[in-house]
């Protein structure tokens, strides 16, 4: 092992295109208030489908009057395109996140439990093969509506049909690790077993599980979007890059910018996060290492 | 004079930059002739292999060569293209590697295996290469060569396997057979049949054999010329009696001396202690197999006590009932006075500390993610020490290891495989045992390094007084190691005594097999 990690991620080049679109991302969203953006929510009636590039005095609701660039347009309610694509990057970015953290949260403590405990295994797995067996979405559609439509839920909905997948990996990274030499050390040092779990098996699965929680943040980011645009995400006046395309959808013909404009910003994080996986897990896993004998 | 089938000469393969050493192999010649084997002998890193895959064309692509010659029958292999390369493959060199299972295509059967080649390297009609691969099949004595063309490779035993890939290996009489470690992974009564093999082929085709092997009984049994590398260089290169019973260099008397001889030291006397760990009639079932059957044993303070047997013995089965890490089917095991065999994982717990384990593999036996303080101070530390406490004694027992102290905060990655087991013994000592299992504990390791990890058991043993179970596949490490053995066979314990005894008149049939199958028994 002659370089360290860091320098190994980073001499990546699908790690050093993810992290870059990534921390663009991350800025745009953060600073999302002091980039030209009017409040996206807004909707001034002098200004429906103006084309990209338009200036004009946009009409706030509390009444004053700015001066502003439409610079991707405005939709068919007046509202400026531009303010709410930007905008819906916090969401998206939130939703990816958050729904990776609660999938591989969730899924590391039920492979963990099925992994090292024979007696849980059987239980846990089949419960998971059922909630395998329902499609993600309508999954999804069935715990929004039974919850009601926020982001919280939003992320619980996108999460929990990720769990068994994360569950299964966790689960056979657990089977072989168990196995491992300095496992039966620990066992015979008398280590406690949750101990065994947190300080030996965990850490060495965490590779594996880090490369997953990319691949399930792109997948909810995505999944979000179709949400939205199904109308069954988010409620219409949020700005999420679905609910943008959503409304879009019916005058693309005339007004195309509308489905596109979110849709280069959502390729791209898509992308980005799936090329940030691929490259993390080149380099984390030992299969993938070129080792040097 | 003929002209040698293969004549090397100051060849040179360059490692990456940052390796530890600039050159894998420097200044090698040698010259090999029909009929003749030449046995490379080294330790890990020493640059053998590097050496046979030079040959083959097979370098990897991080290694350079940087200058030599290398001739096969005449032809330079240095310059010759890789289509030219693949036709010699097979056809004029045959190899044969360690793990003959990764050498085969494990969804092909083994007589398609075979057949591959004689299609690839001739044009006879399929019934000529038919009955030529179960010619072959009968000639390296694999029972019904019918049977083995059909089967997969799963489906034989690790002995015909190697066979397979030998047959494959000589199916086109290659007048260079390129062997690399090639029964290191089998047993040794495998082994001997093995080398038989490999020597009475060679007598009919009058092929040159390159040998690649770390182990000197290997030498002894095959050899007529003797390489022997360290770090790179040819140390000593001459007939075999000159190399193994008057070498010249020093590192190839430090090899000779590190290998343990096969007749016991005198005994020892012990003092008639309480048993520390006491197993009556313990078994072992796996759904209807039975991996352990009626296996007793006895161990007192001082005392080793060594486990001998060759792989699906039940040796291990045996050492992981009796730490308790796998529940036994039936029986009794005693740590001191209390009876383990049914007690629950939390009552087990408080008795943890009393028997301690060492296992086979340095690089799995450490968490690669804990530094090797952490490891060592888990066990004091779950046993009621305080941190600072467990700390001392971290140190104090990395000294005993003559390891520095500074290694506390270091990766298991950092070290050696014998430093790594040096790590695990302390980290076996840090719960103050009662008795210490070392599971093959020294079979992963070279000569030289297995030497000092033996030296640094006994010093552990004479200071703490632990009984040291020592399980172990290999004759010689027990004759020098143990007070008594026992031998095991099928899951059962066929035979044990003093180890003196064992050796000097083996009772059982099994045993007495076993100790004719050890290779160079002269040495």
């Amino acid at each position: 092992m002659a370089a360290s990690l860091q320098s190994r991620l980073w001499d990546h080049g699908s790690v050093r295109f993810g992290v870059a679109v990534l921390a663009f991302m991350v800025i745009v969203a953060v600073l999302a208030p002091w980039l030209g953006t009017v409040d996206p929510a807004a909707m001034d009636a002098n200004h429906i489908n103006k084309a990209a590039g338009m200036a004009g005095d946009f009409a706030l609701p509390d009444g004053q009057v700015l001066a502003h660039t439409f610079w991707l347009g405005t939709d068919n309610f007046g509202r400026d395109i531009y303010s709410r694509v930007l905008y819906g990057s916090r969401i998206s970015l939130v939703v990816g996140i958050a729904t990776a953290v609660l999938a591989l949260g969730l899924g590391g403590v039920c492979g963990m439990l099925a992994g090292y405990f024979r007696s849980v295994d059987m239980l846990l797995m089949r419960f998971m093969d059922g909630l395998m067996a329902i499609p993600a979405v309508l999954l999804a559609i069935a715990l929004v509506a039974a919850l009601g439509a926020n982001v919280v839920t939003v992320v619980i909905a996108i999460a929990i049909p990720e769990v068994p997948r994360v569950t299964r990996l966790v689960r056979s990274l657990v089977l072989t690790l168990r196995e491992e030499p300095y496992v039966e050390a620990a066992r015979a040092l008398a280590t406690p077993t949750p101990v065994i779990l947190w300080r030996h098996i965990l850490p060495n699965a965490m590779a594996p599980l880090l490369v997953q929680g990319t691949f399930v943040a792109a997948s909810a980011v995505l999944t979000e979007a179709i949400l939205s645009f199904l109308g069954l995400g988010l409620p219409p006046d949020v700005p999420t890059w679905g609910n943008i395309m959503a409304e879009g959808r019916v005058q693309f013909s005339q007004q195309p910018g509308n489905v596109l404009f979110p849709a280069l910003f959502l390729v791209p994080t898509v992308l980005a996060i799936n090329l940030l996986g691929d490259g993390l897990r080149d380099v984390l896993d030992p299969k993938f290492a070129k080792r040097v004998g | 004079m003929t002209q040698p089938v293969l004549h090397v000469d100051r060849l040179k393969v360059a490692l990456p930059n940052g390796a530890d050493r600039p050159m894998a192999v420097q200044d090698i010649s040698l010259q090999l002739r029909a009929g003749e084997t030449l046995c490379v002998v080294g330790e890990s890193g020493s640059g053998k292999s590097v050496l046979a895959t030079t040959l083959m064309g097979l370098l990897d692509k991080e290694l350079t060569v940087a200058g030599g010659v290398v001739q096969l029958q005449g032809e330079s292999l240095l310059d010759a293209s890789q289509a030219r390369l693949r036709a010699l493959r097979g056809r004029a060199m045959g190899m044969v590697f360690q793990e003959p299972m990764t050498a085969l295509n494990p969804v092909m059967r083994c007589g398609e295996q075979i057949d591959e080649l004689l299609r690839t390297h001739t044009d006879w009609p399929s019934s000529q290469r038919r009955s030529a691969v179960l010619d072959m099949l009968a000639l390296v004595r694999l029972p019904d060569p019918e049977r083995m063309w059909q089967s997969y490779p799963h489906q034989l035993s690790g002995g015909q396997r190697q066979r397979i890939v030998i047959a494959m290996a000589m199916v086109m009489k290659p007048a260079l057979l390129i062997c690399d470690e090639p029964t290191t992974a089998l047993d040794v009564t495998t082994q001997k049949d093995i080398l038989q093999l490999i020597q009475t082929l060679q007598q009919d085709t009058g092929s040159a054999v390159l040998f690649i092997t770390h182990d000197m009984g290997v030498v002894a049994d095959i050899a007529d010329q003797v390489l022997v590398m360290h770090r790179g260089v040819a140390v000593e290169l001459g007939s075999r009696d000159q190399v193994l019973h008057s070498p010249q260099a020093p590192y190839t008397r430090e090899l000779l001396a590190a290998v343990p001889s096969m007749t016991p030291p005198p005994a020892r006397s012990l003092s008639d202690t309480p048993a520390l760990l006491r197993a009556l009639a313990v078994g072992k079932t796996y759904n209807t197999n039975r991996a352990l059957h009626d296996a007793s044993l006895v161990l007192r303070a001082g005392e080793t006590v060594g486990v001998v047997g060759e792989s699906g013995s039940g040796k291990s089965t045996f050492a992981r009932c009796l730490l308790r890490l796998i529940d036994p089917s039936g029986g009794e095991i005693f740590w001191g006075e209390d009876e383990i065999a049914t007690l629950s994982e939390a009552q087990l717990r408080p008795l943890r500390h009393r028997v301690q384990v060492v296992f086979q593999d340095p690089n799995r036996s450490l968490n690669p993610r804990m530094t090797v303080g952490e490891s060592l101070v888990e066990g004091a530390r779950n046993f009621g020490m305080s941190a600072f406490a467990a700390q001392a004694l971290a140190e104090q027992l990395l000294q005993q290891v003559q390891l520095p102290t500074q290694a506390m905060g270091r990766y298991p990655r950092q070290f050696s495989g014998g430093q790594r087991q040096r790590i695990a013994i302390a980290r076996a000592l840090a719960c103050r045992p009662q008795v210490l299992v070392a599971d093959e504990a020294v079979s992963a390791l070279d000569v030289s390094v297995q030497a000092q990890i033996l030296q640094l058991l006994r010093q552990v043993q004479q200071q703490y007084g632990v009984g040291l179970l020592f399980i172990t596949h290999d004759l010689r490490v027990a004759a020098q190691l143990c007070d008594s053995v026992i031998v095991m066979h099928q899951g059962q314990i066929v035979e044990r005594g003093p180890t003196a005894d064992v050796y000097a008149q083996p009772q059982h049939a099994y045993t007495r097999s076993l100790m004719a199958s050890a290779p160079g028994v002269s040495v």
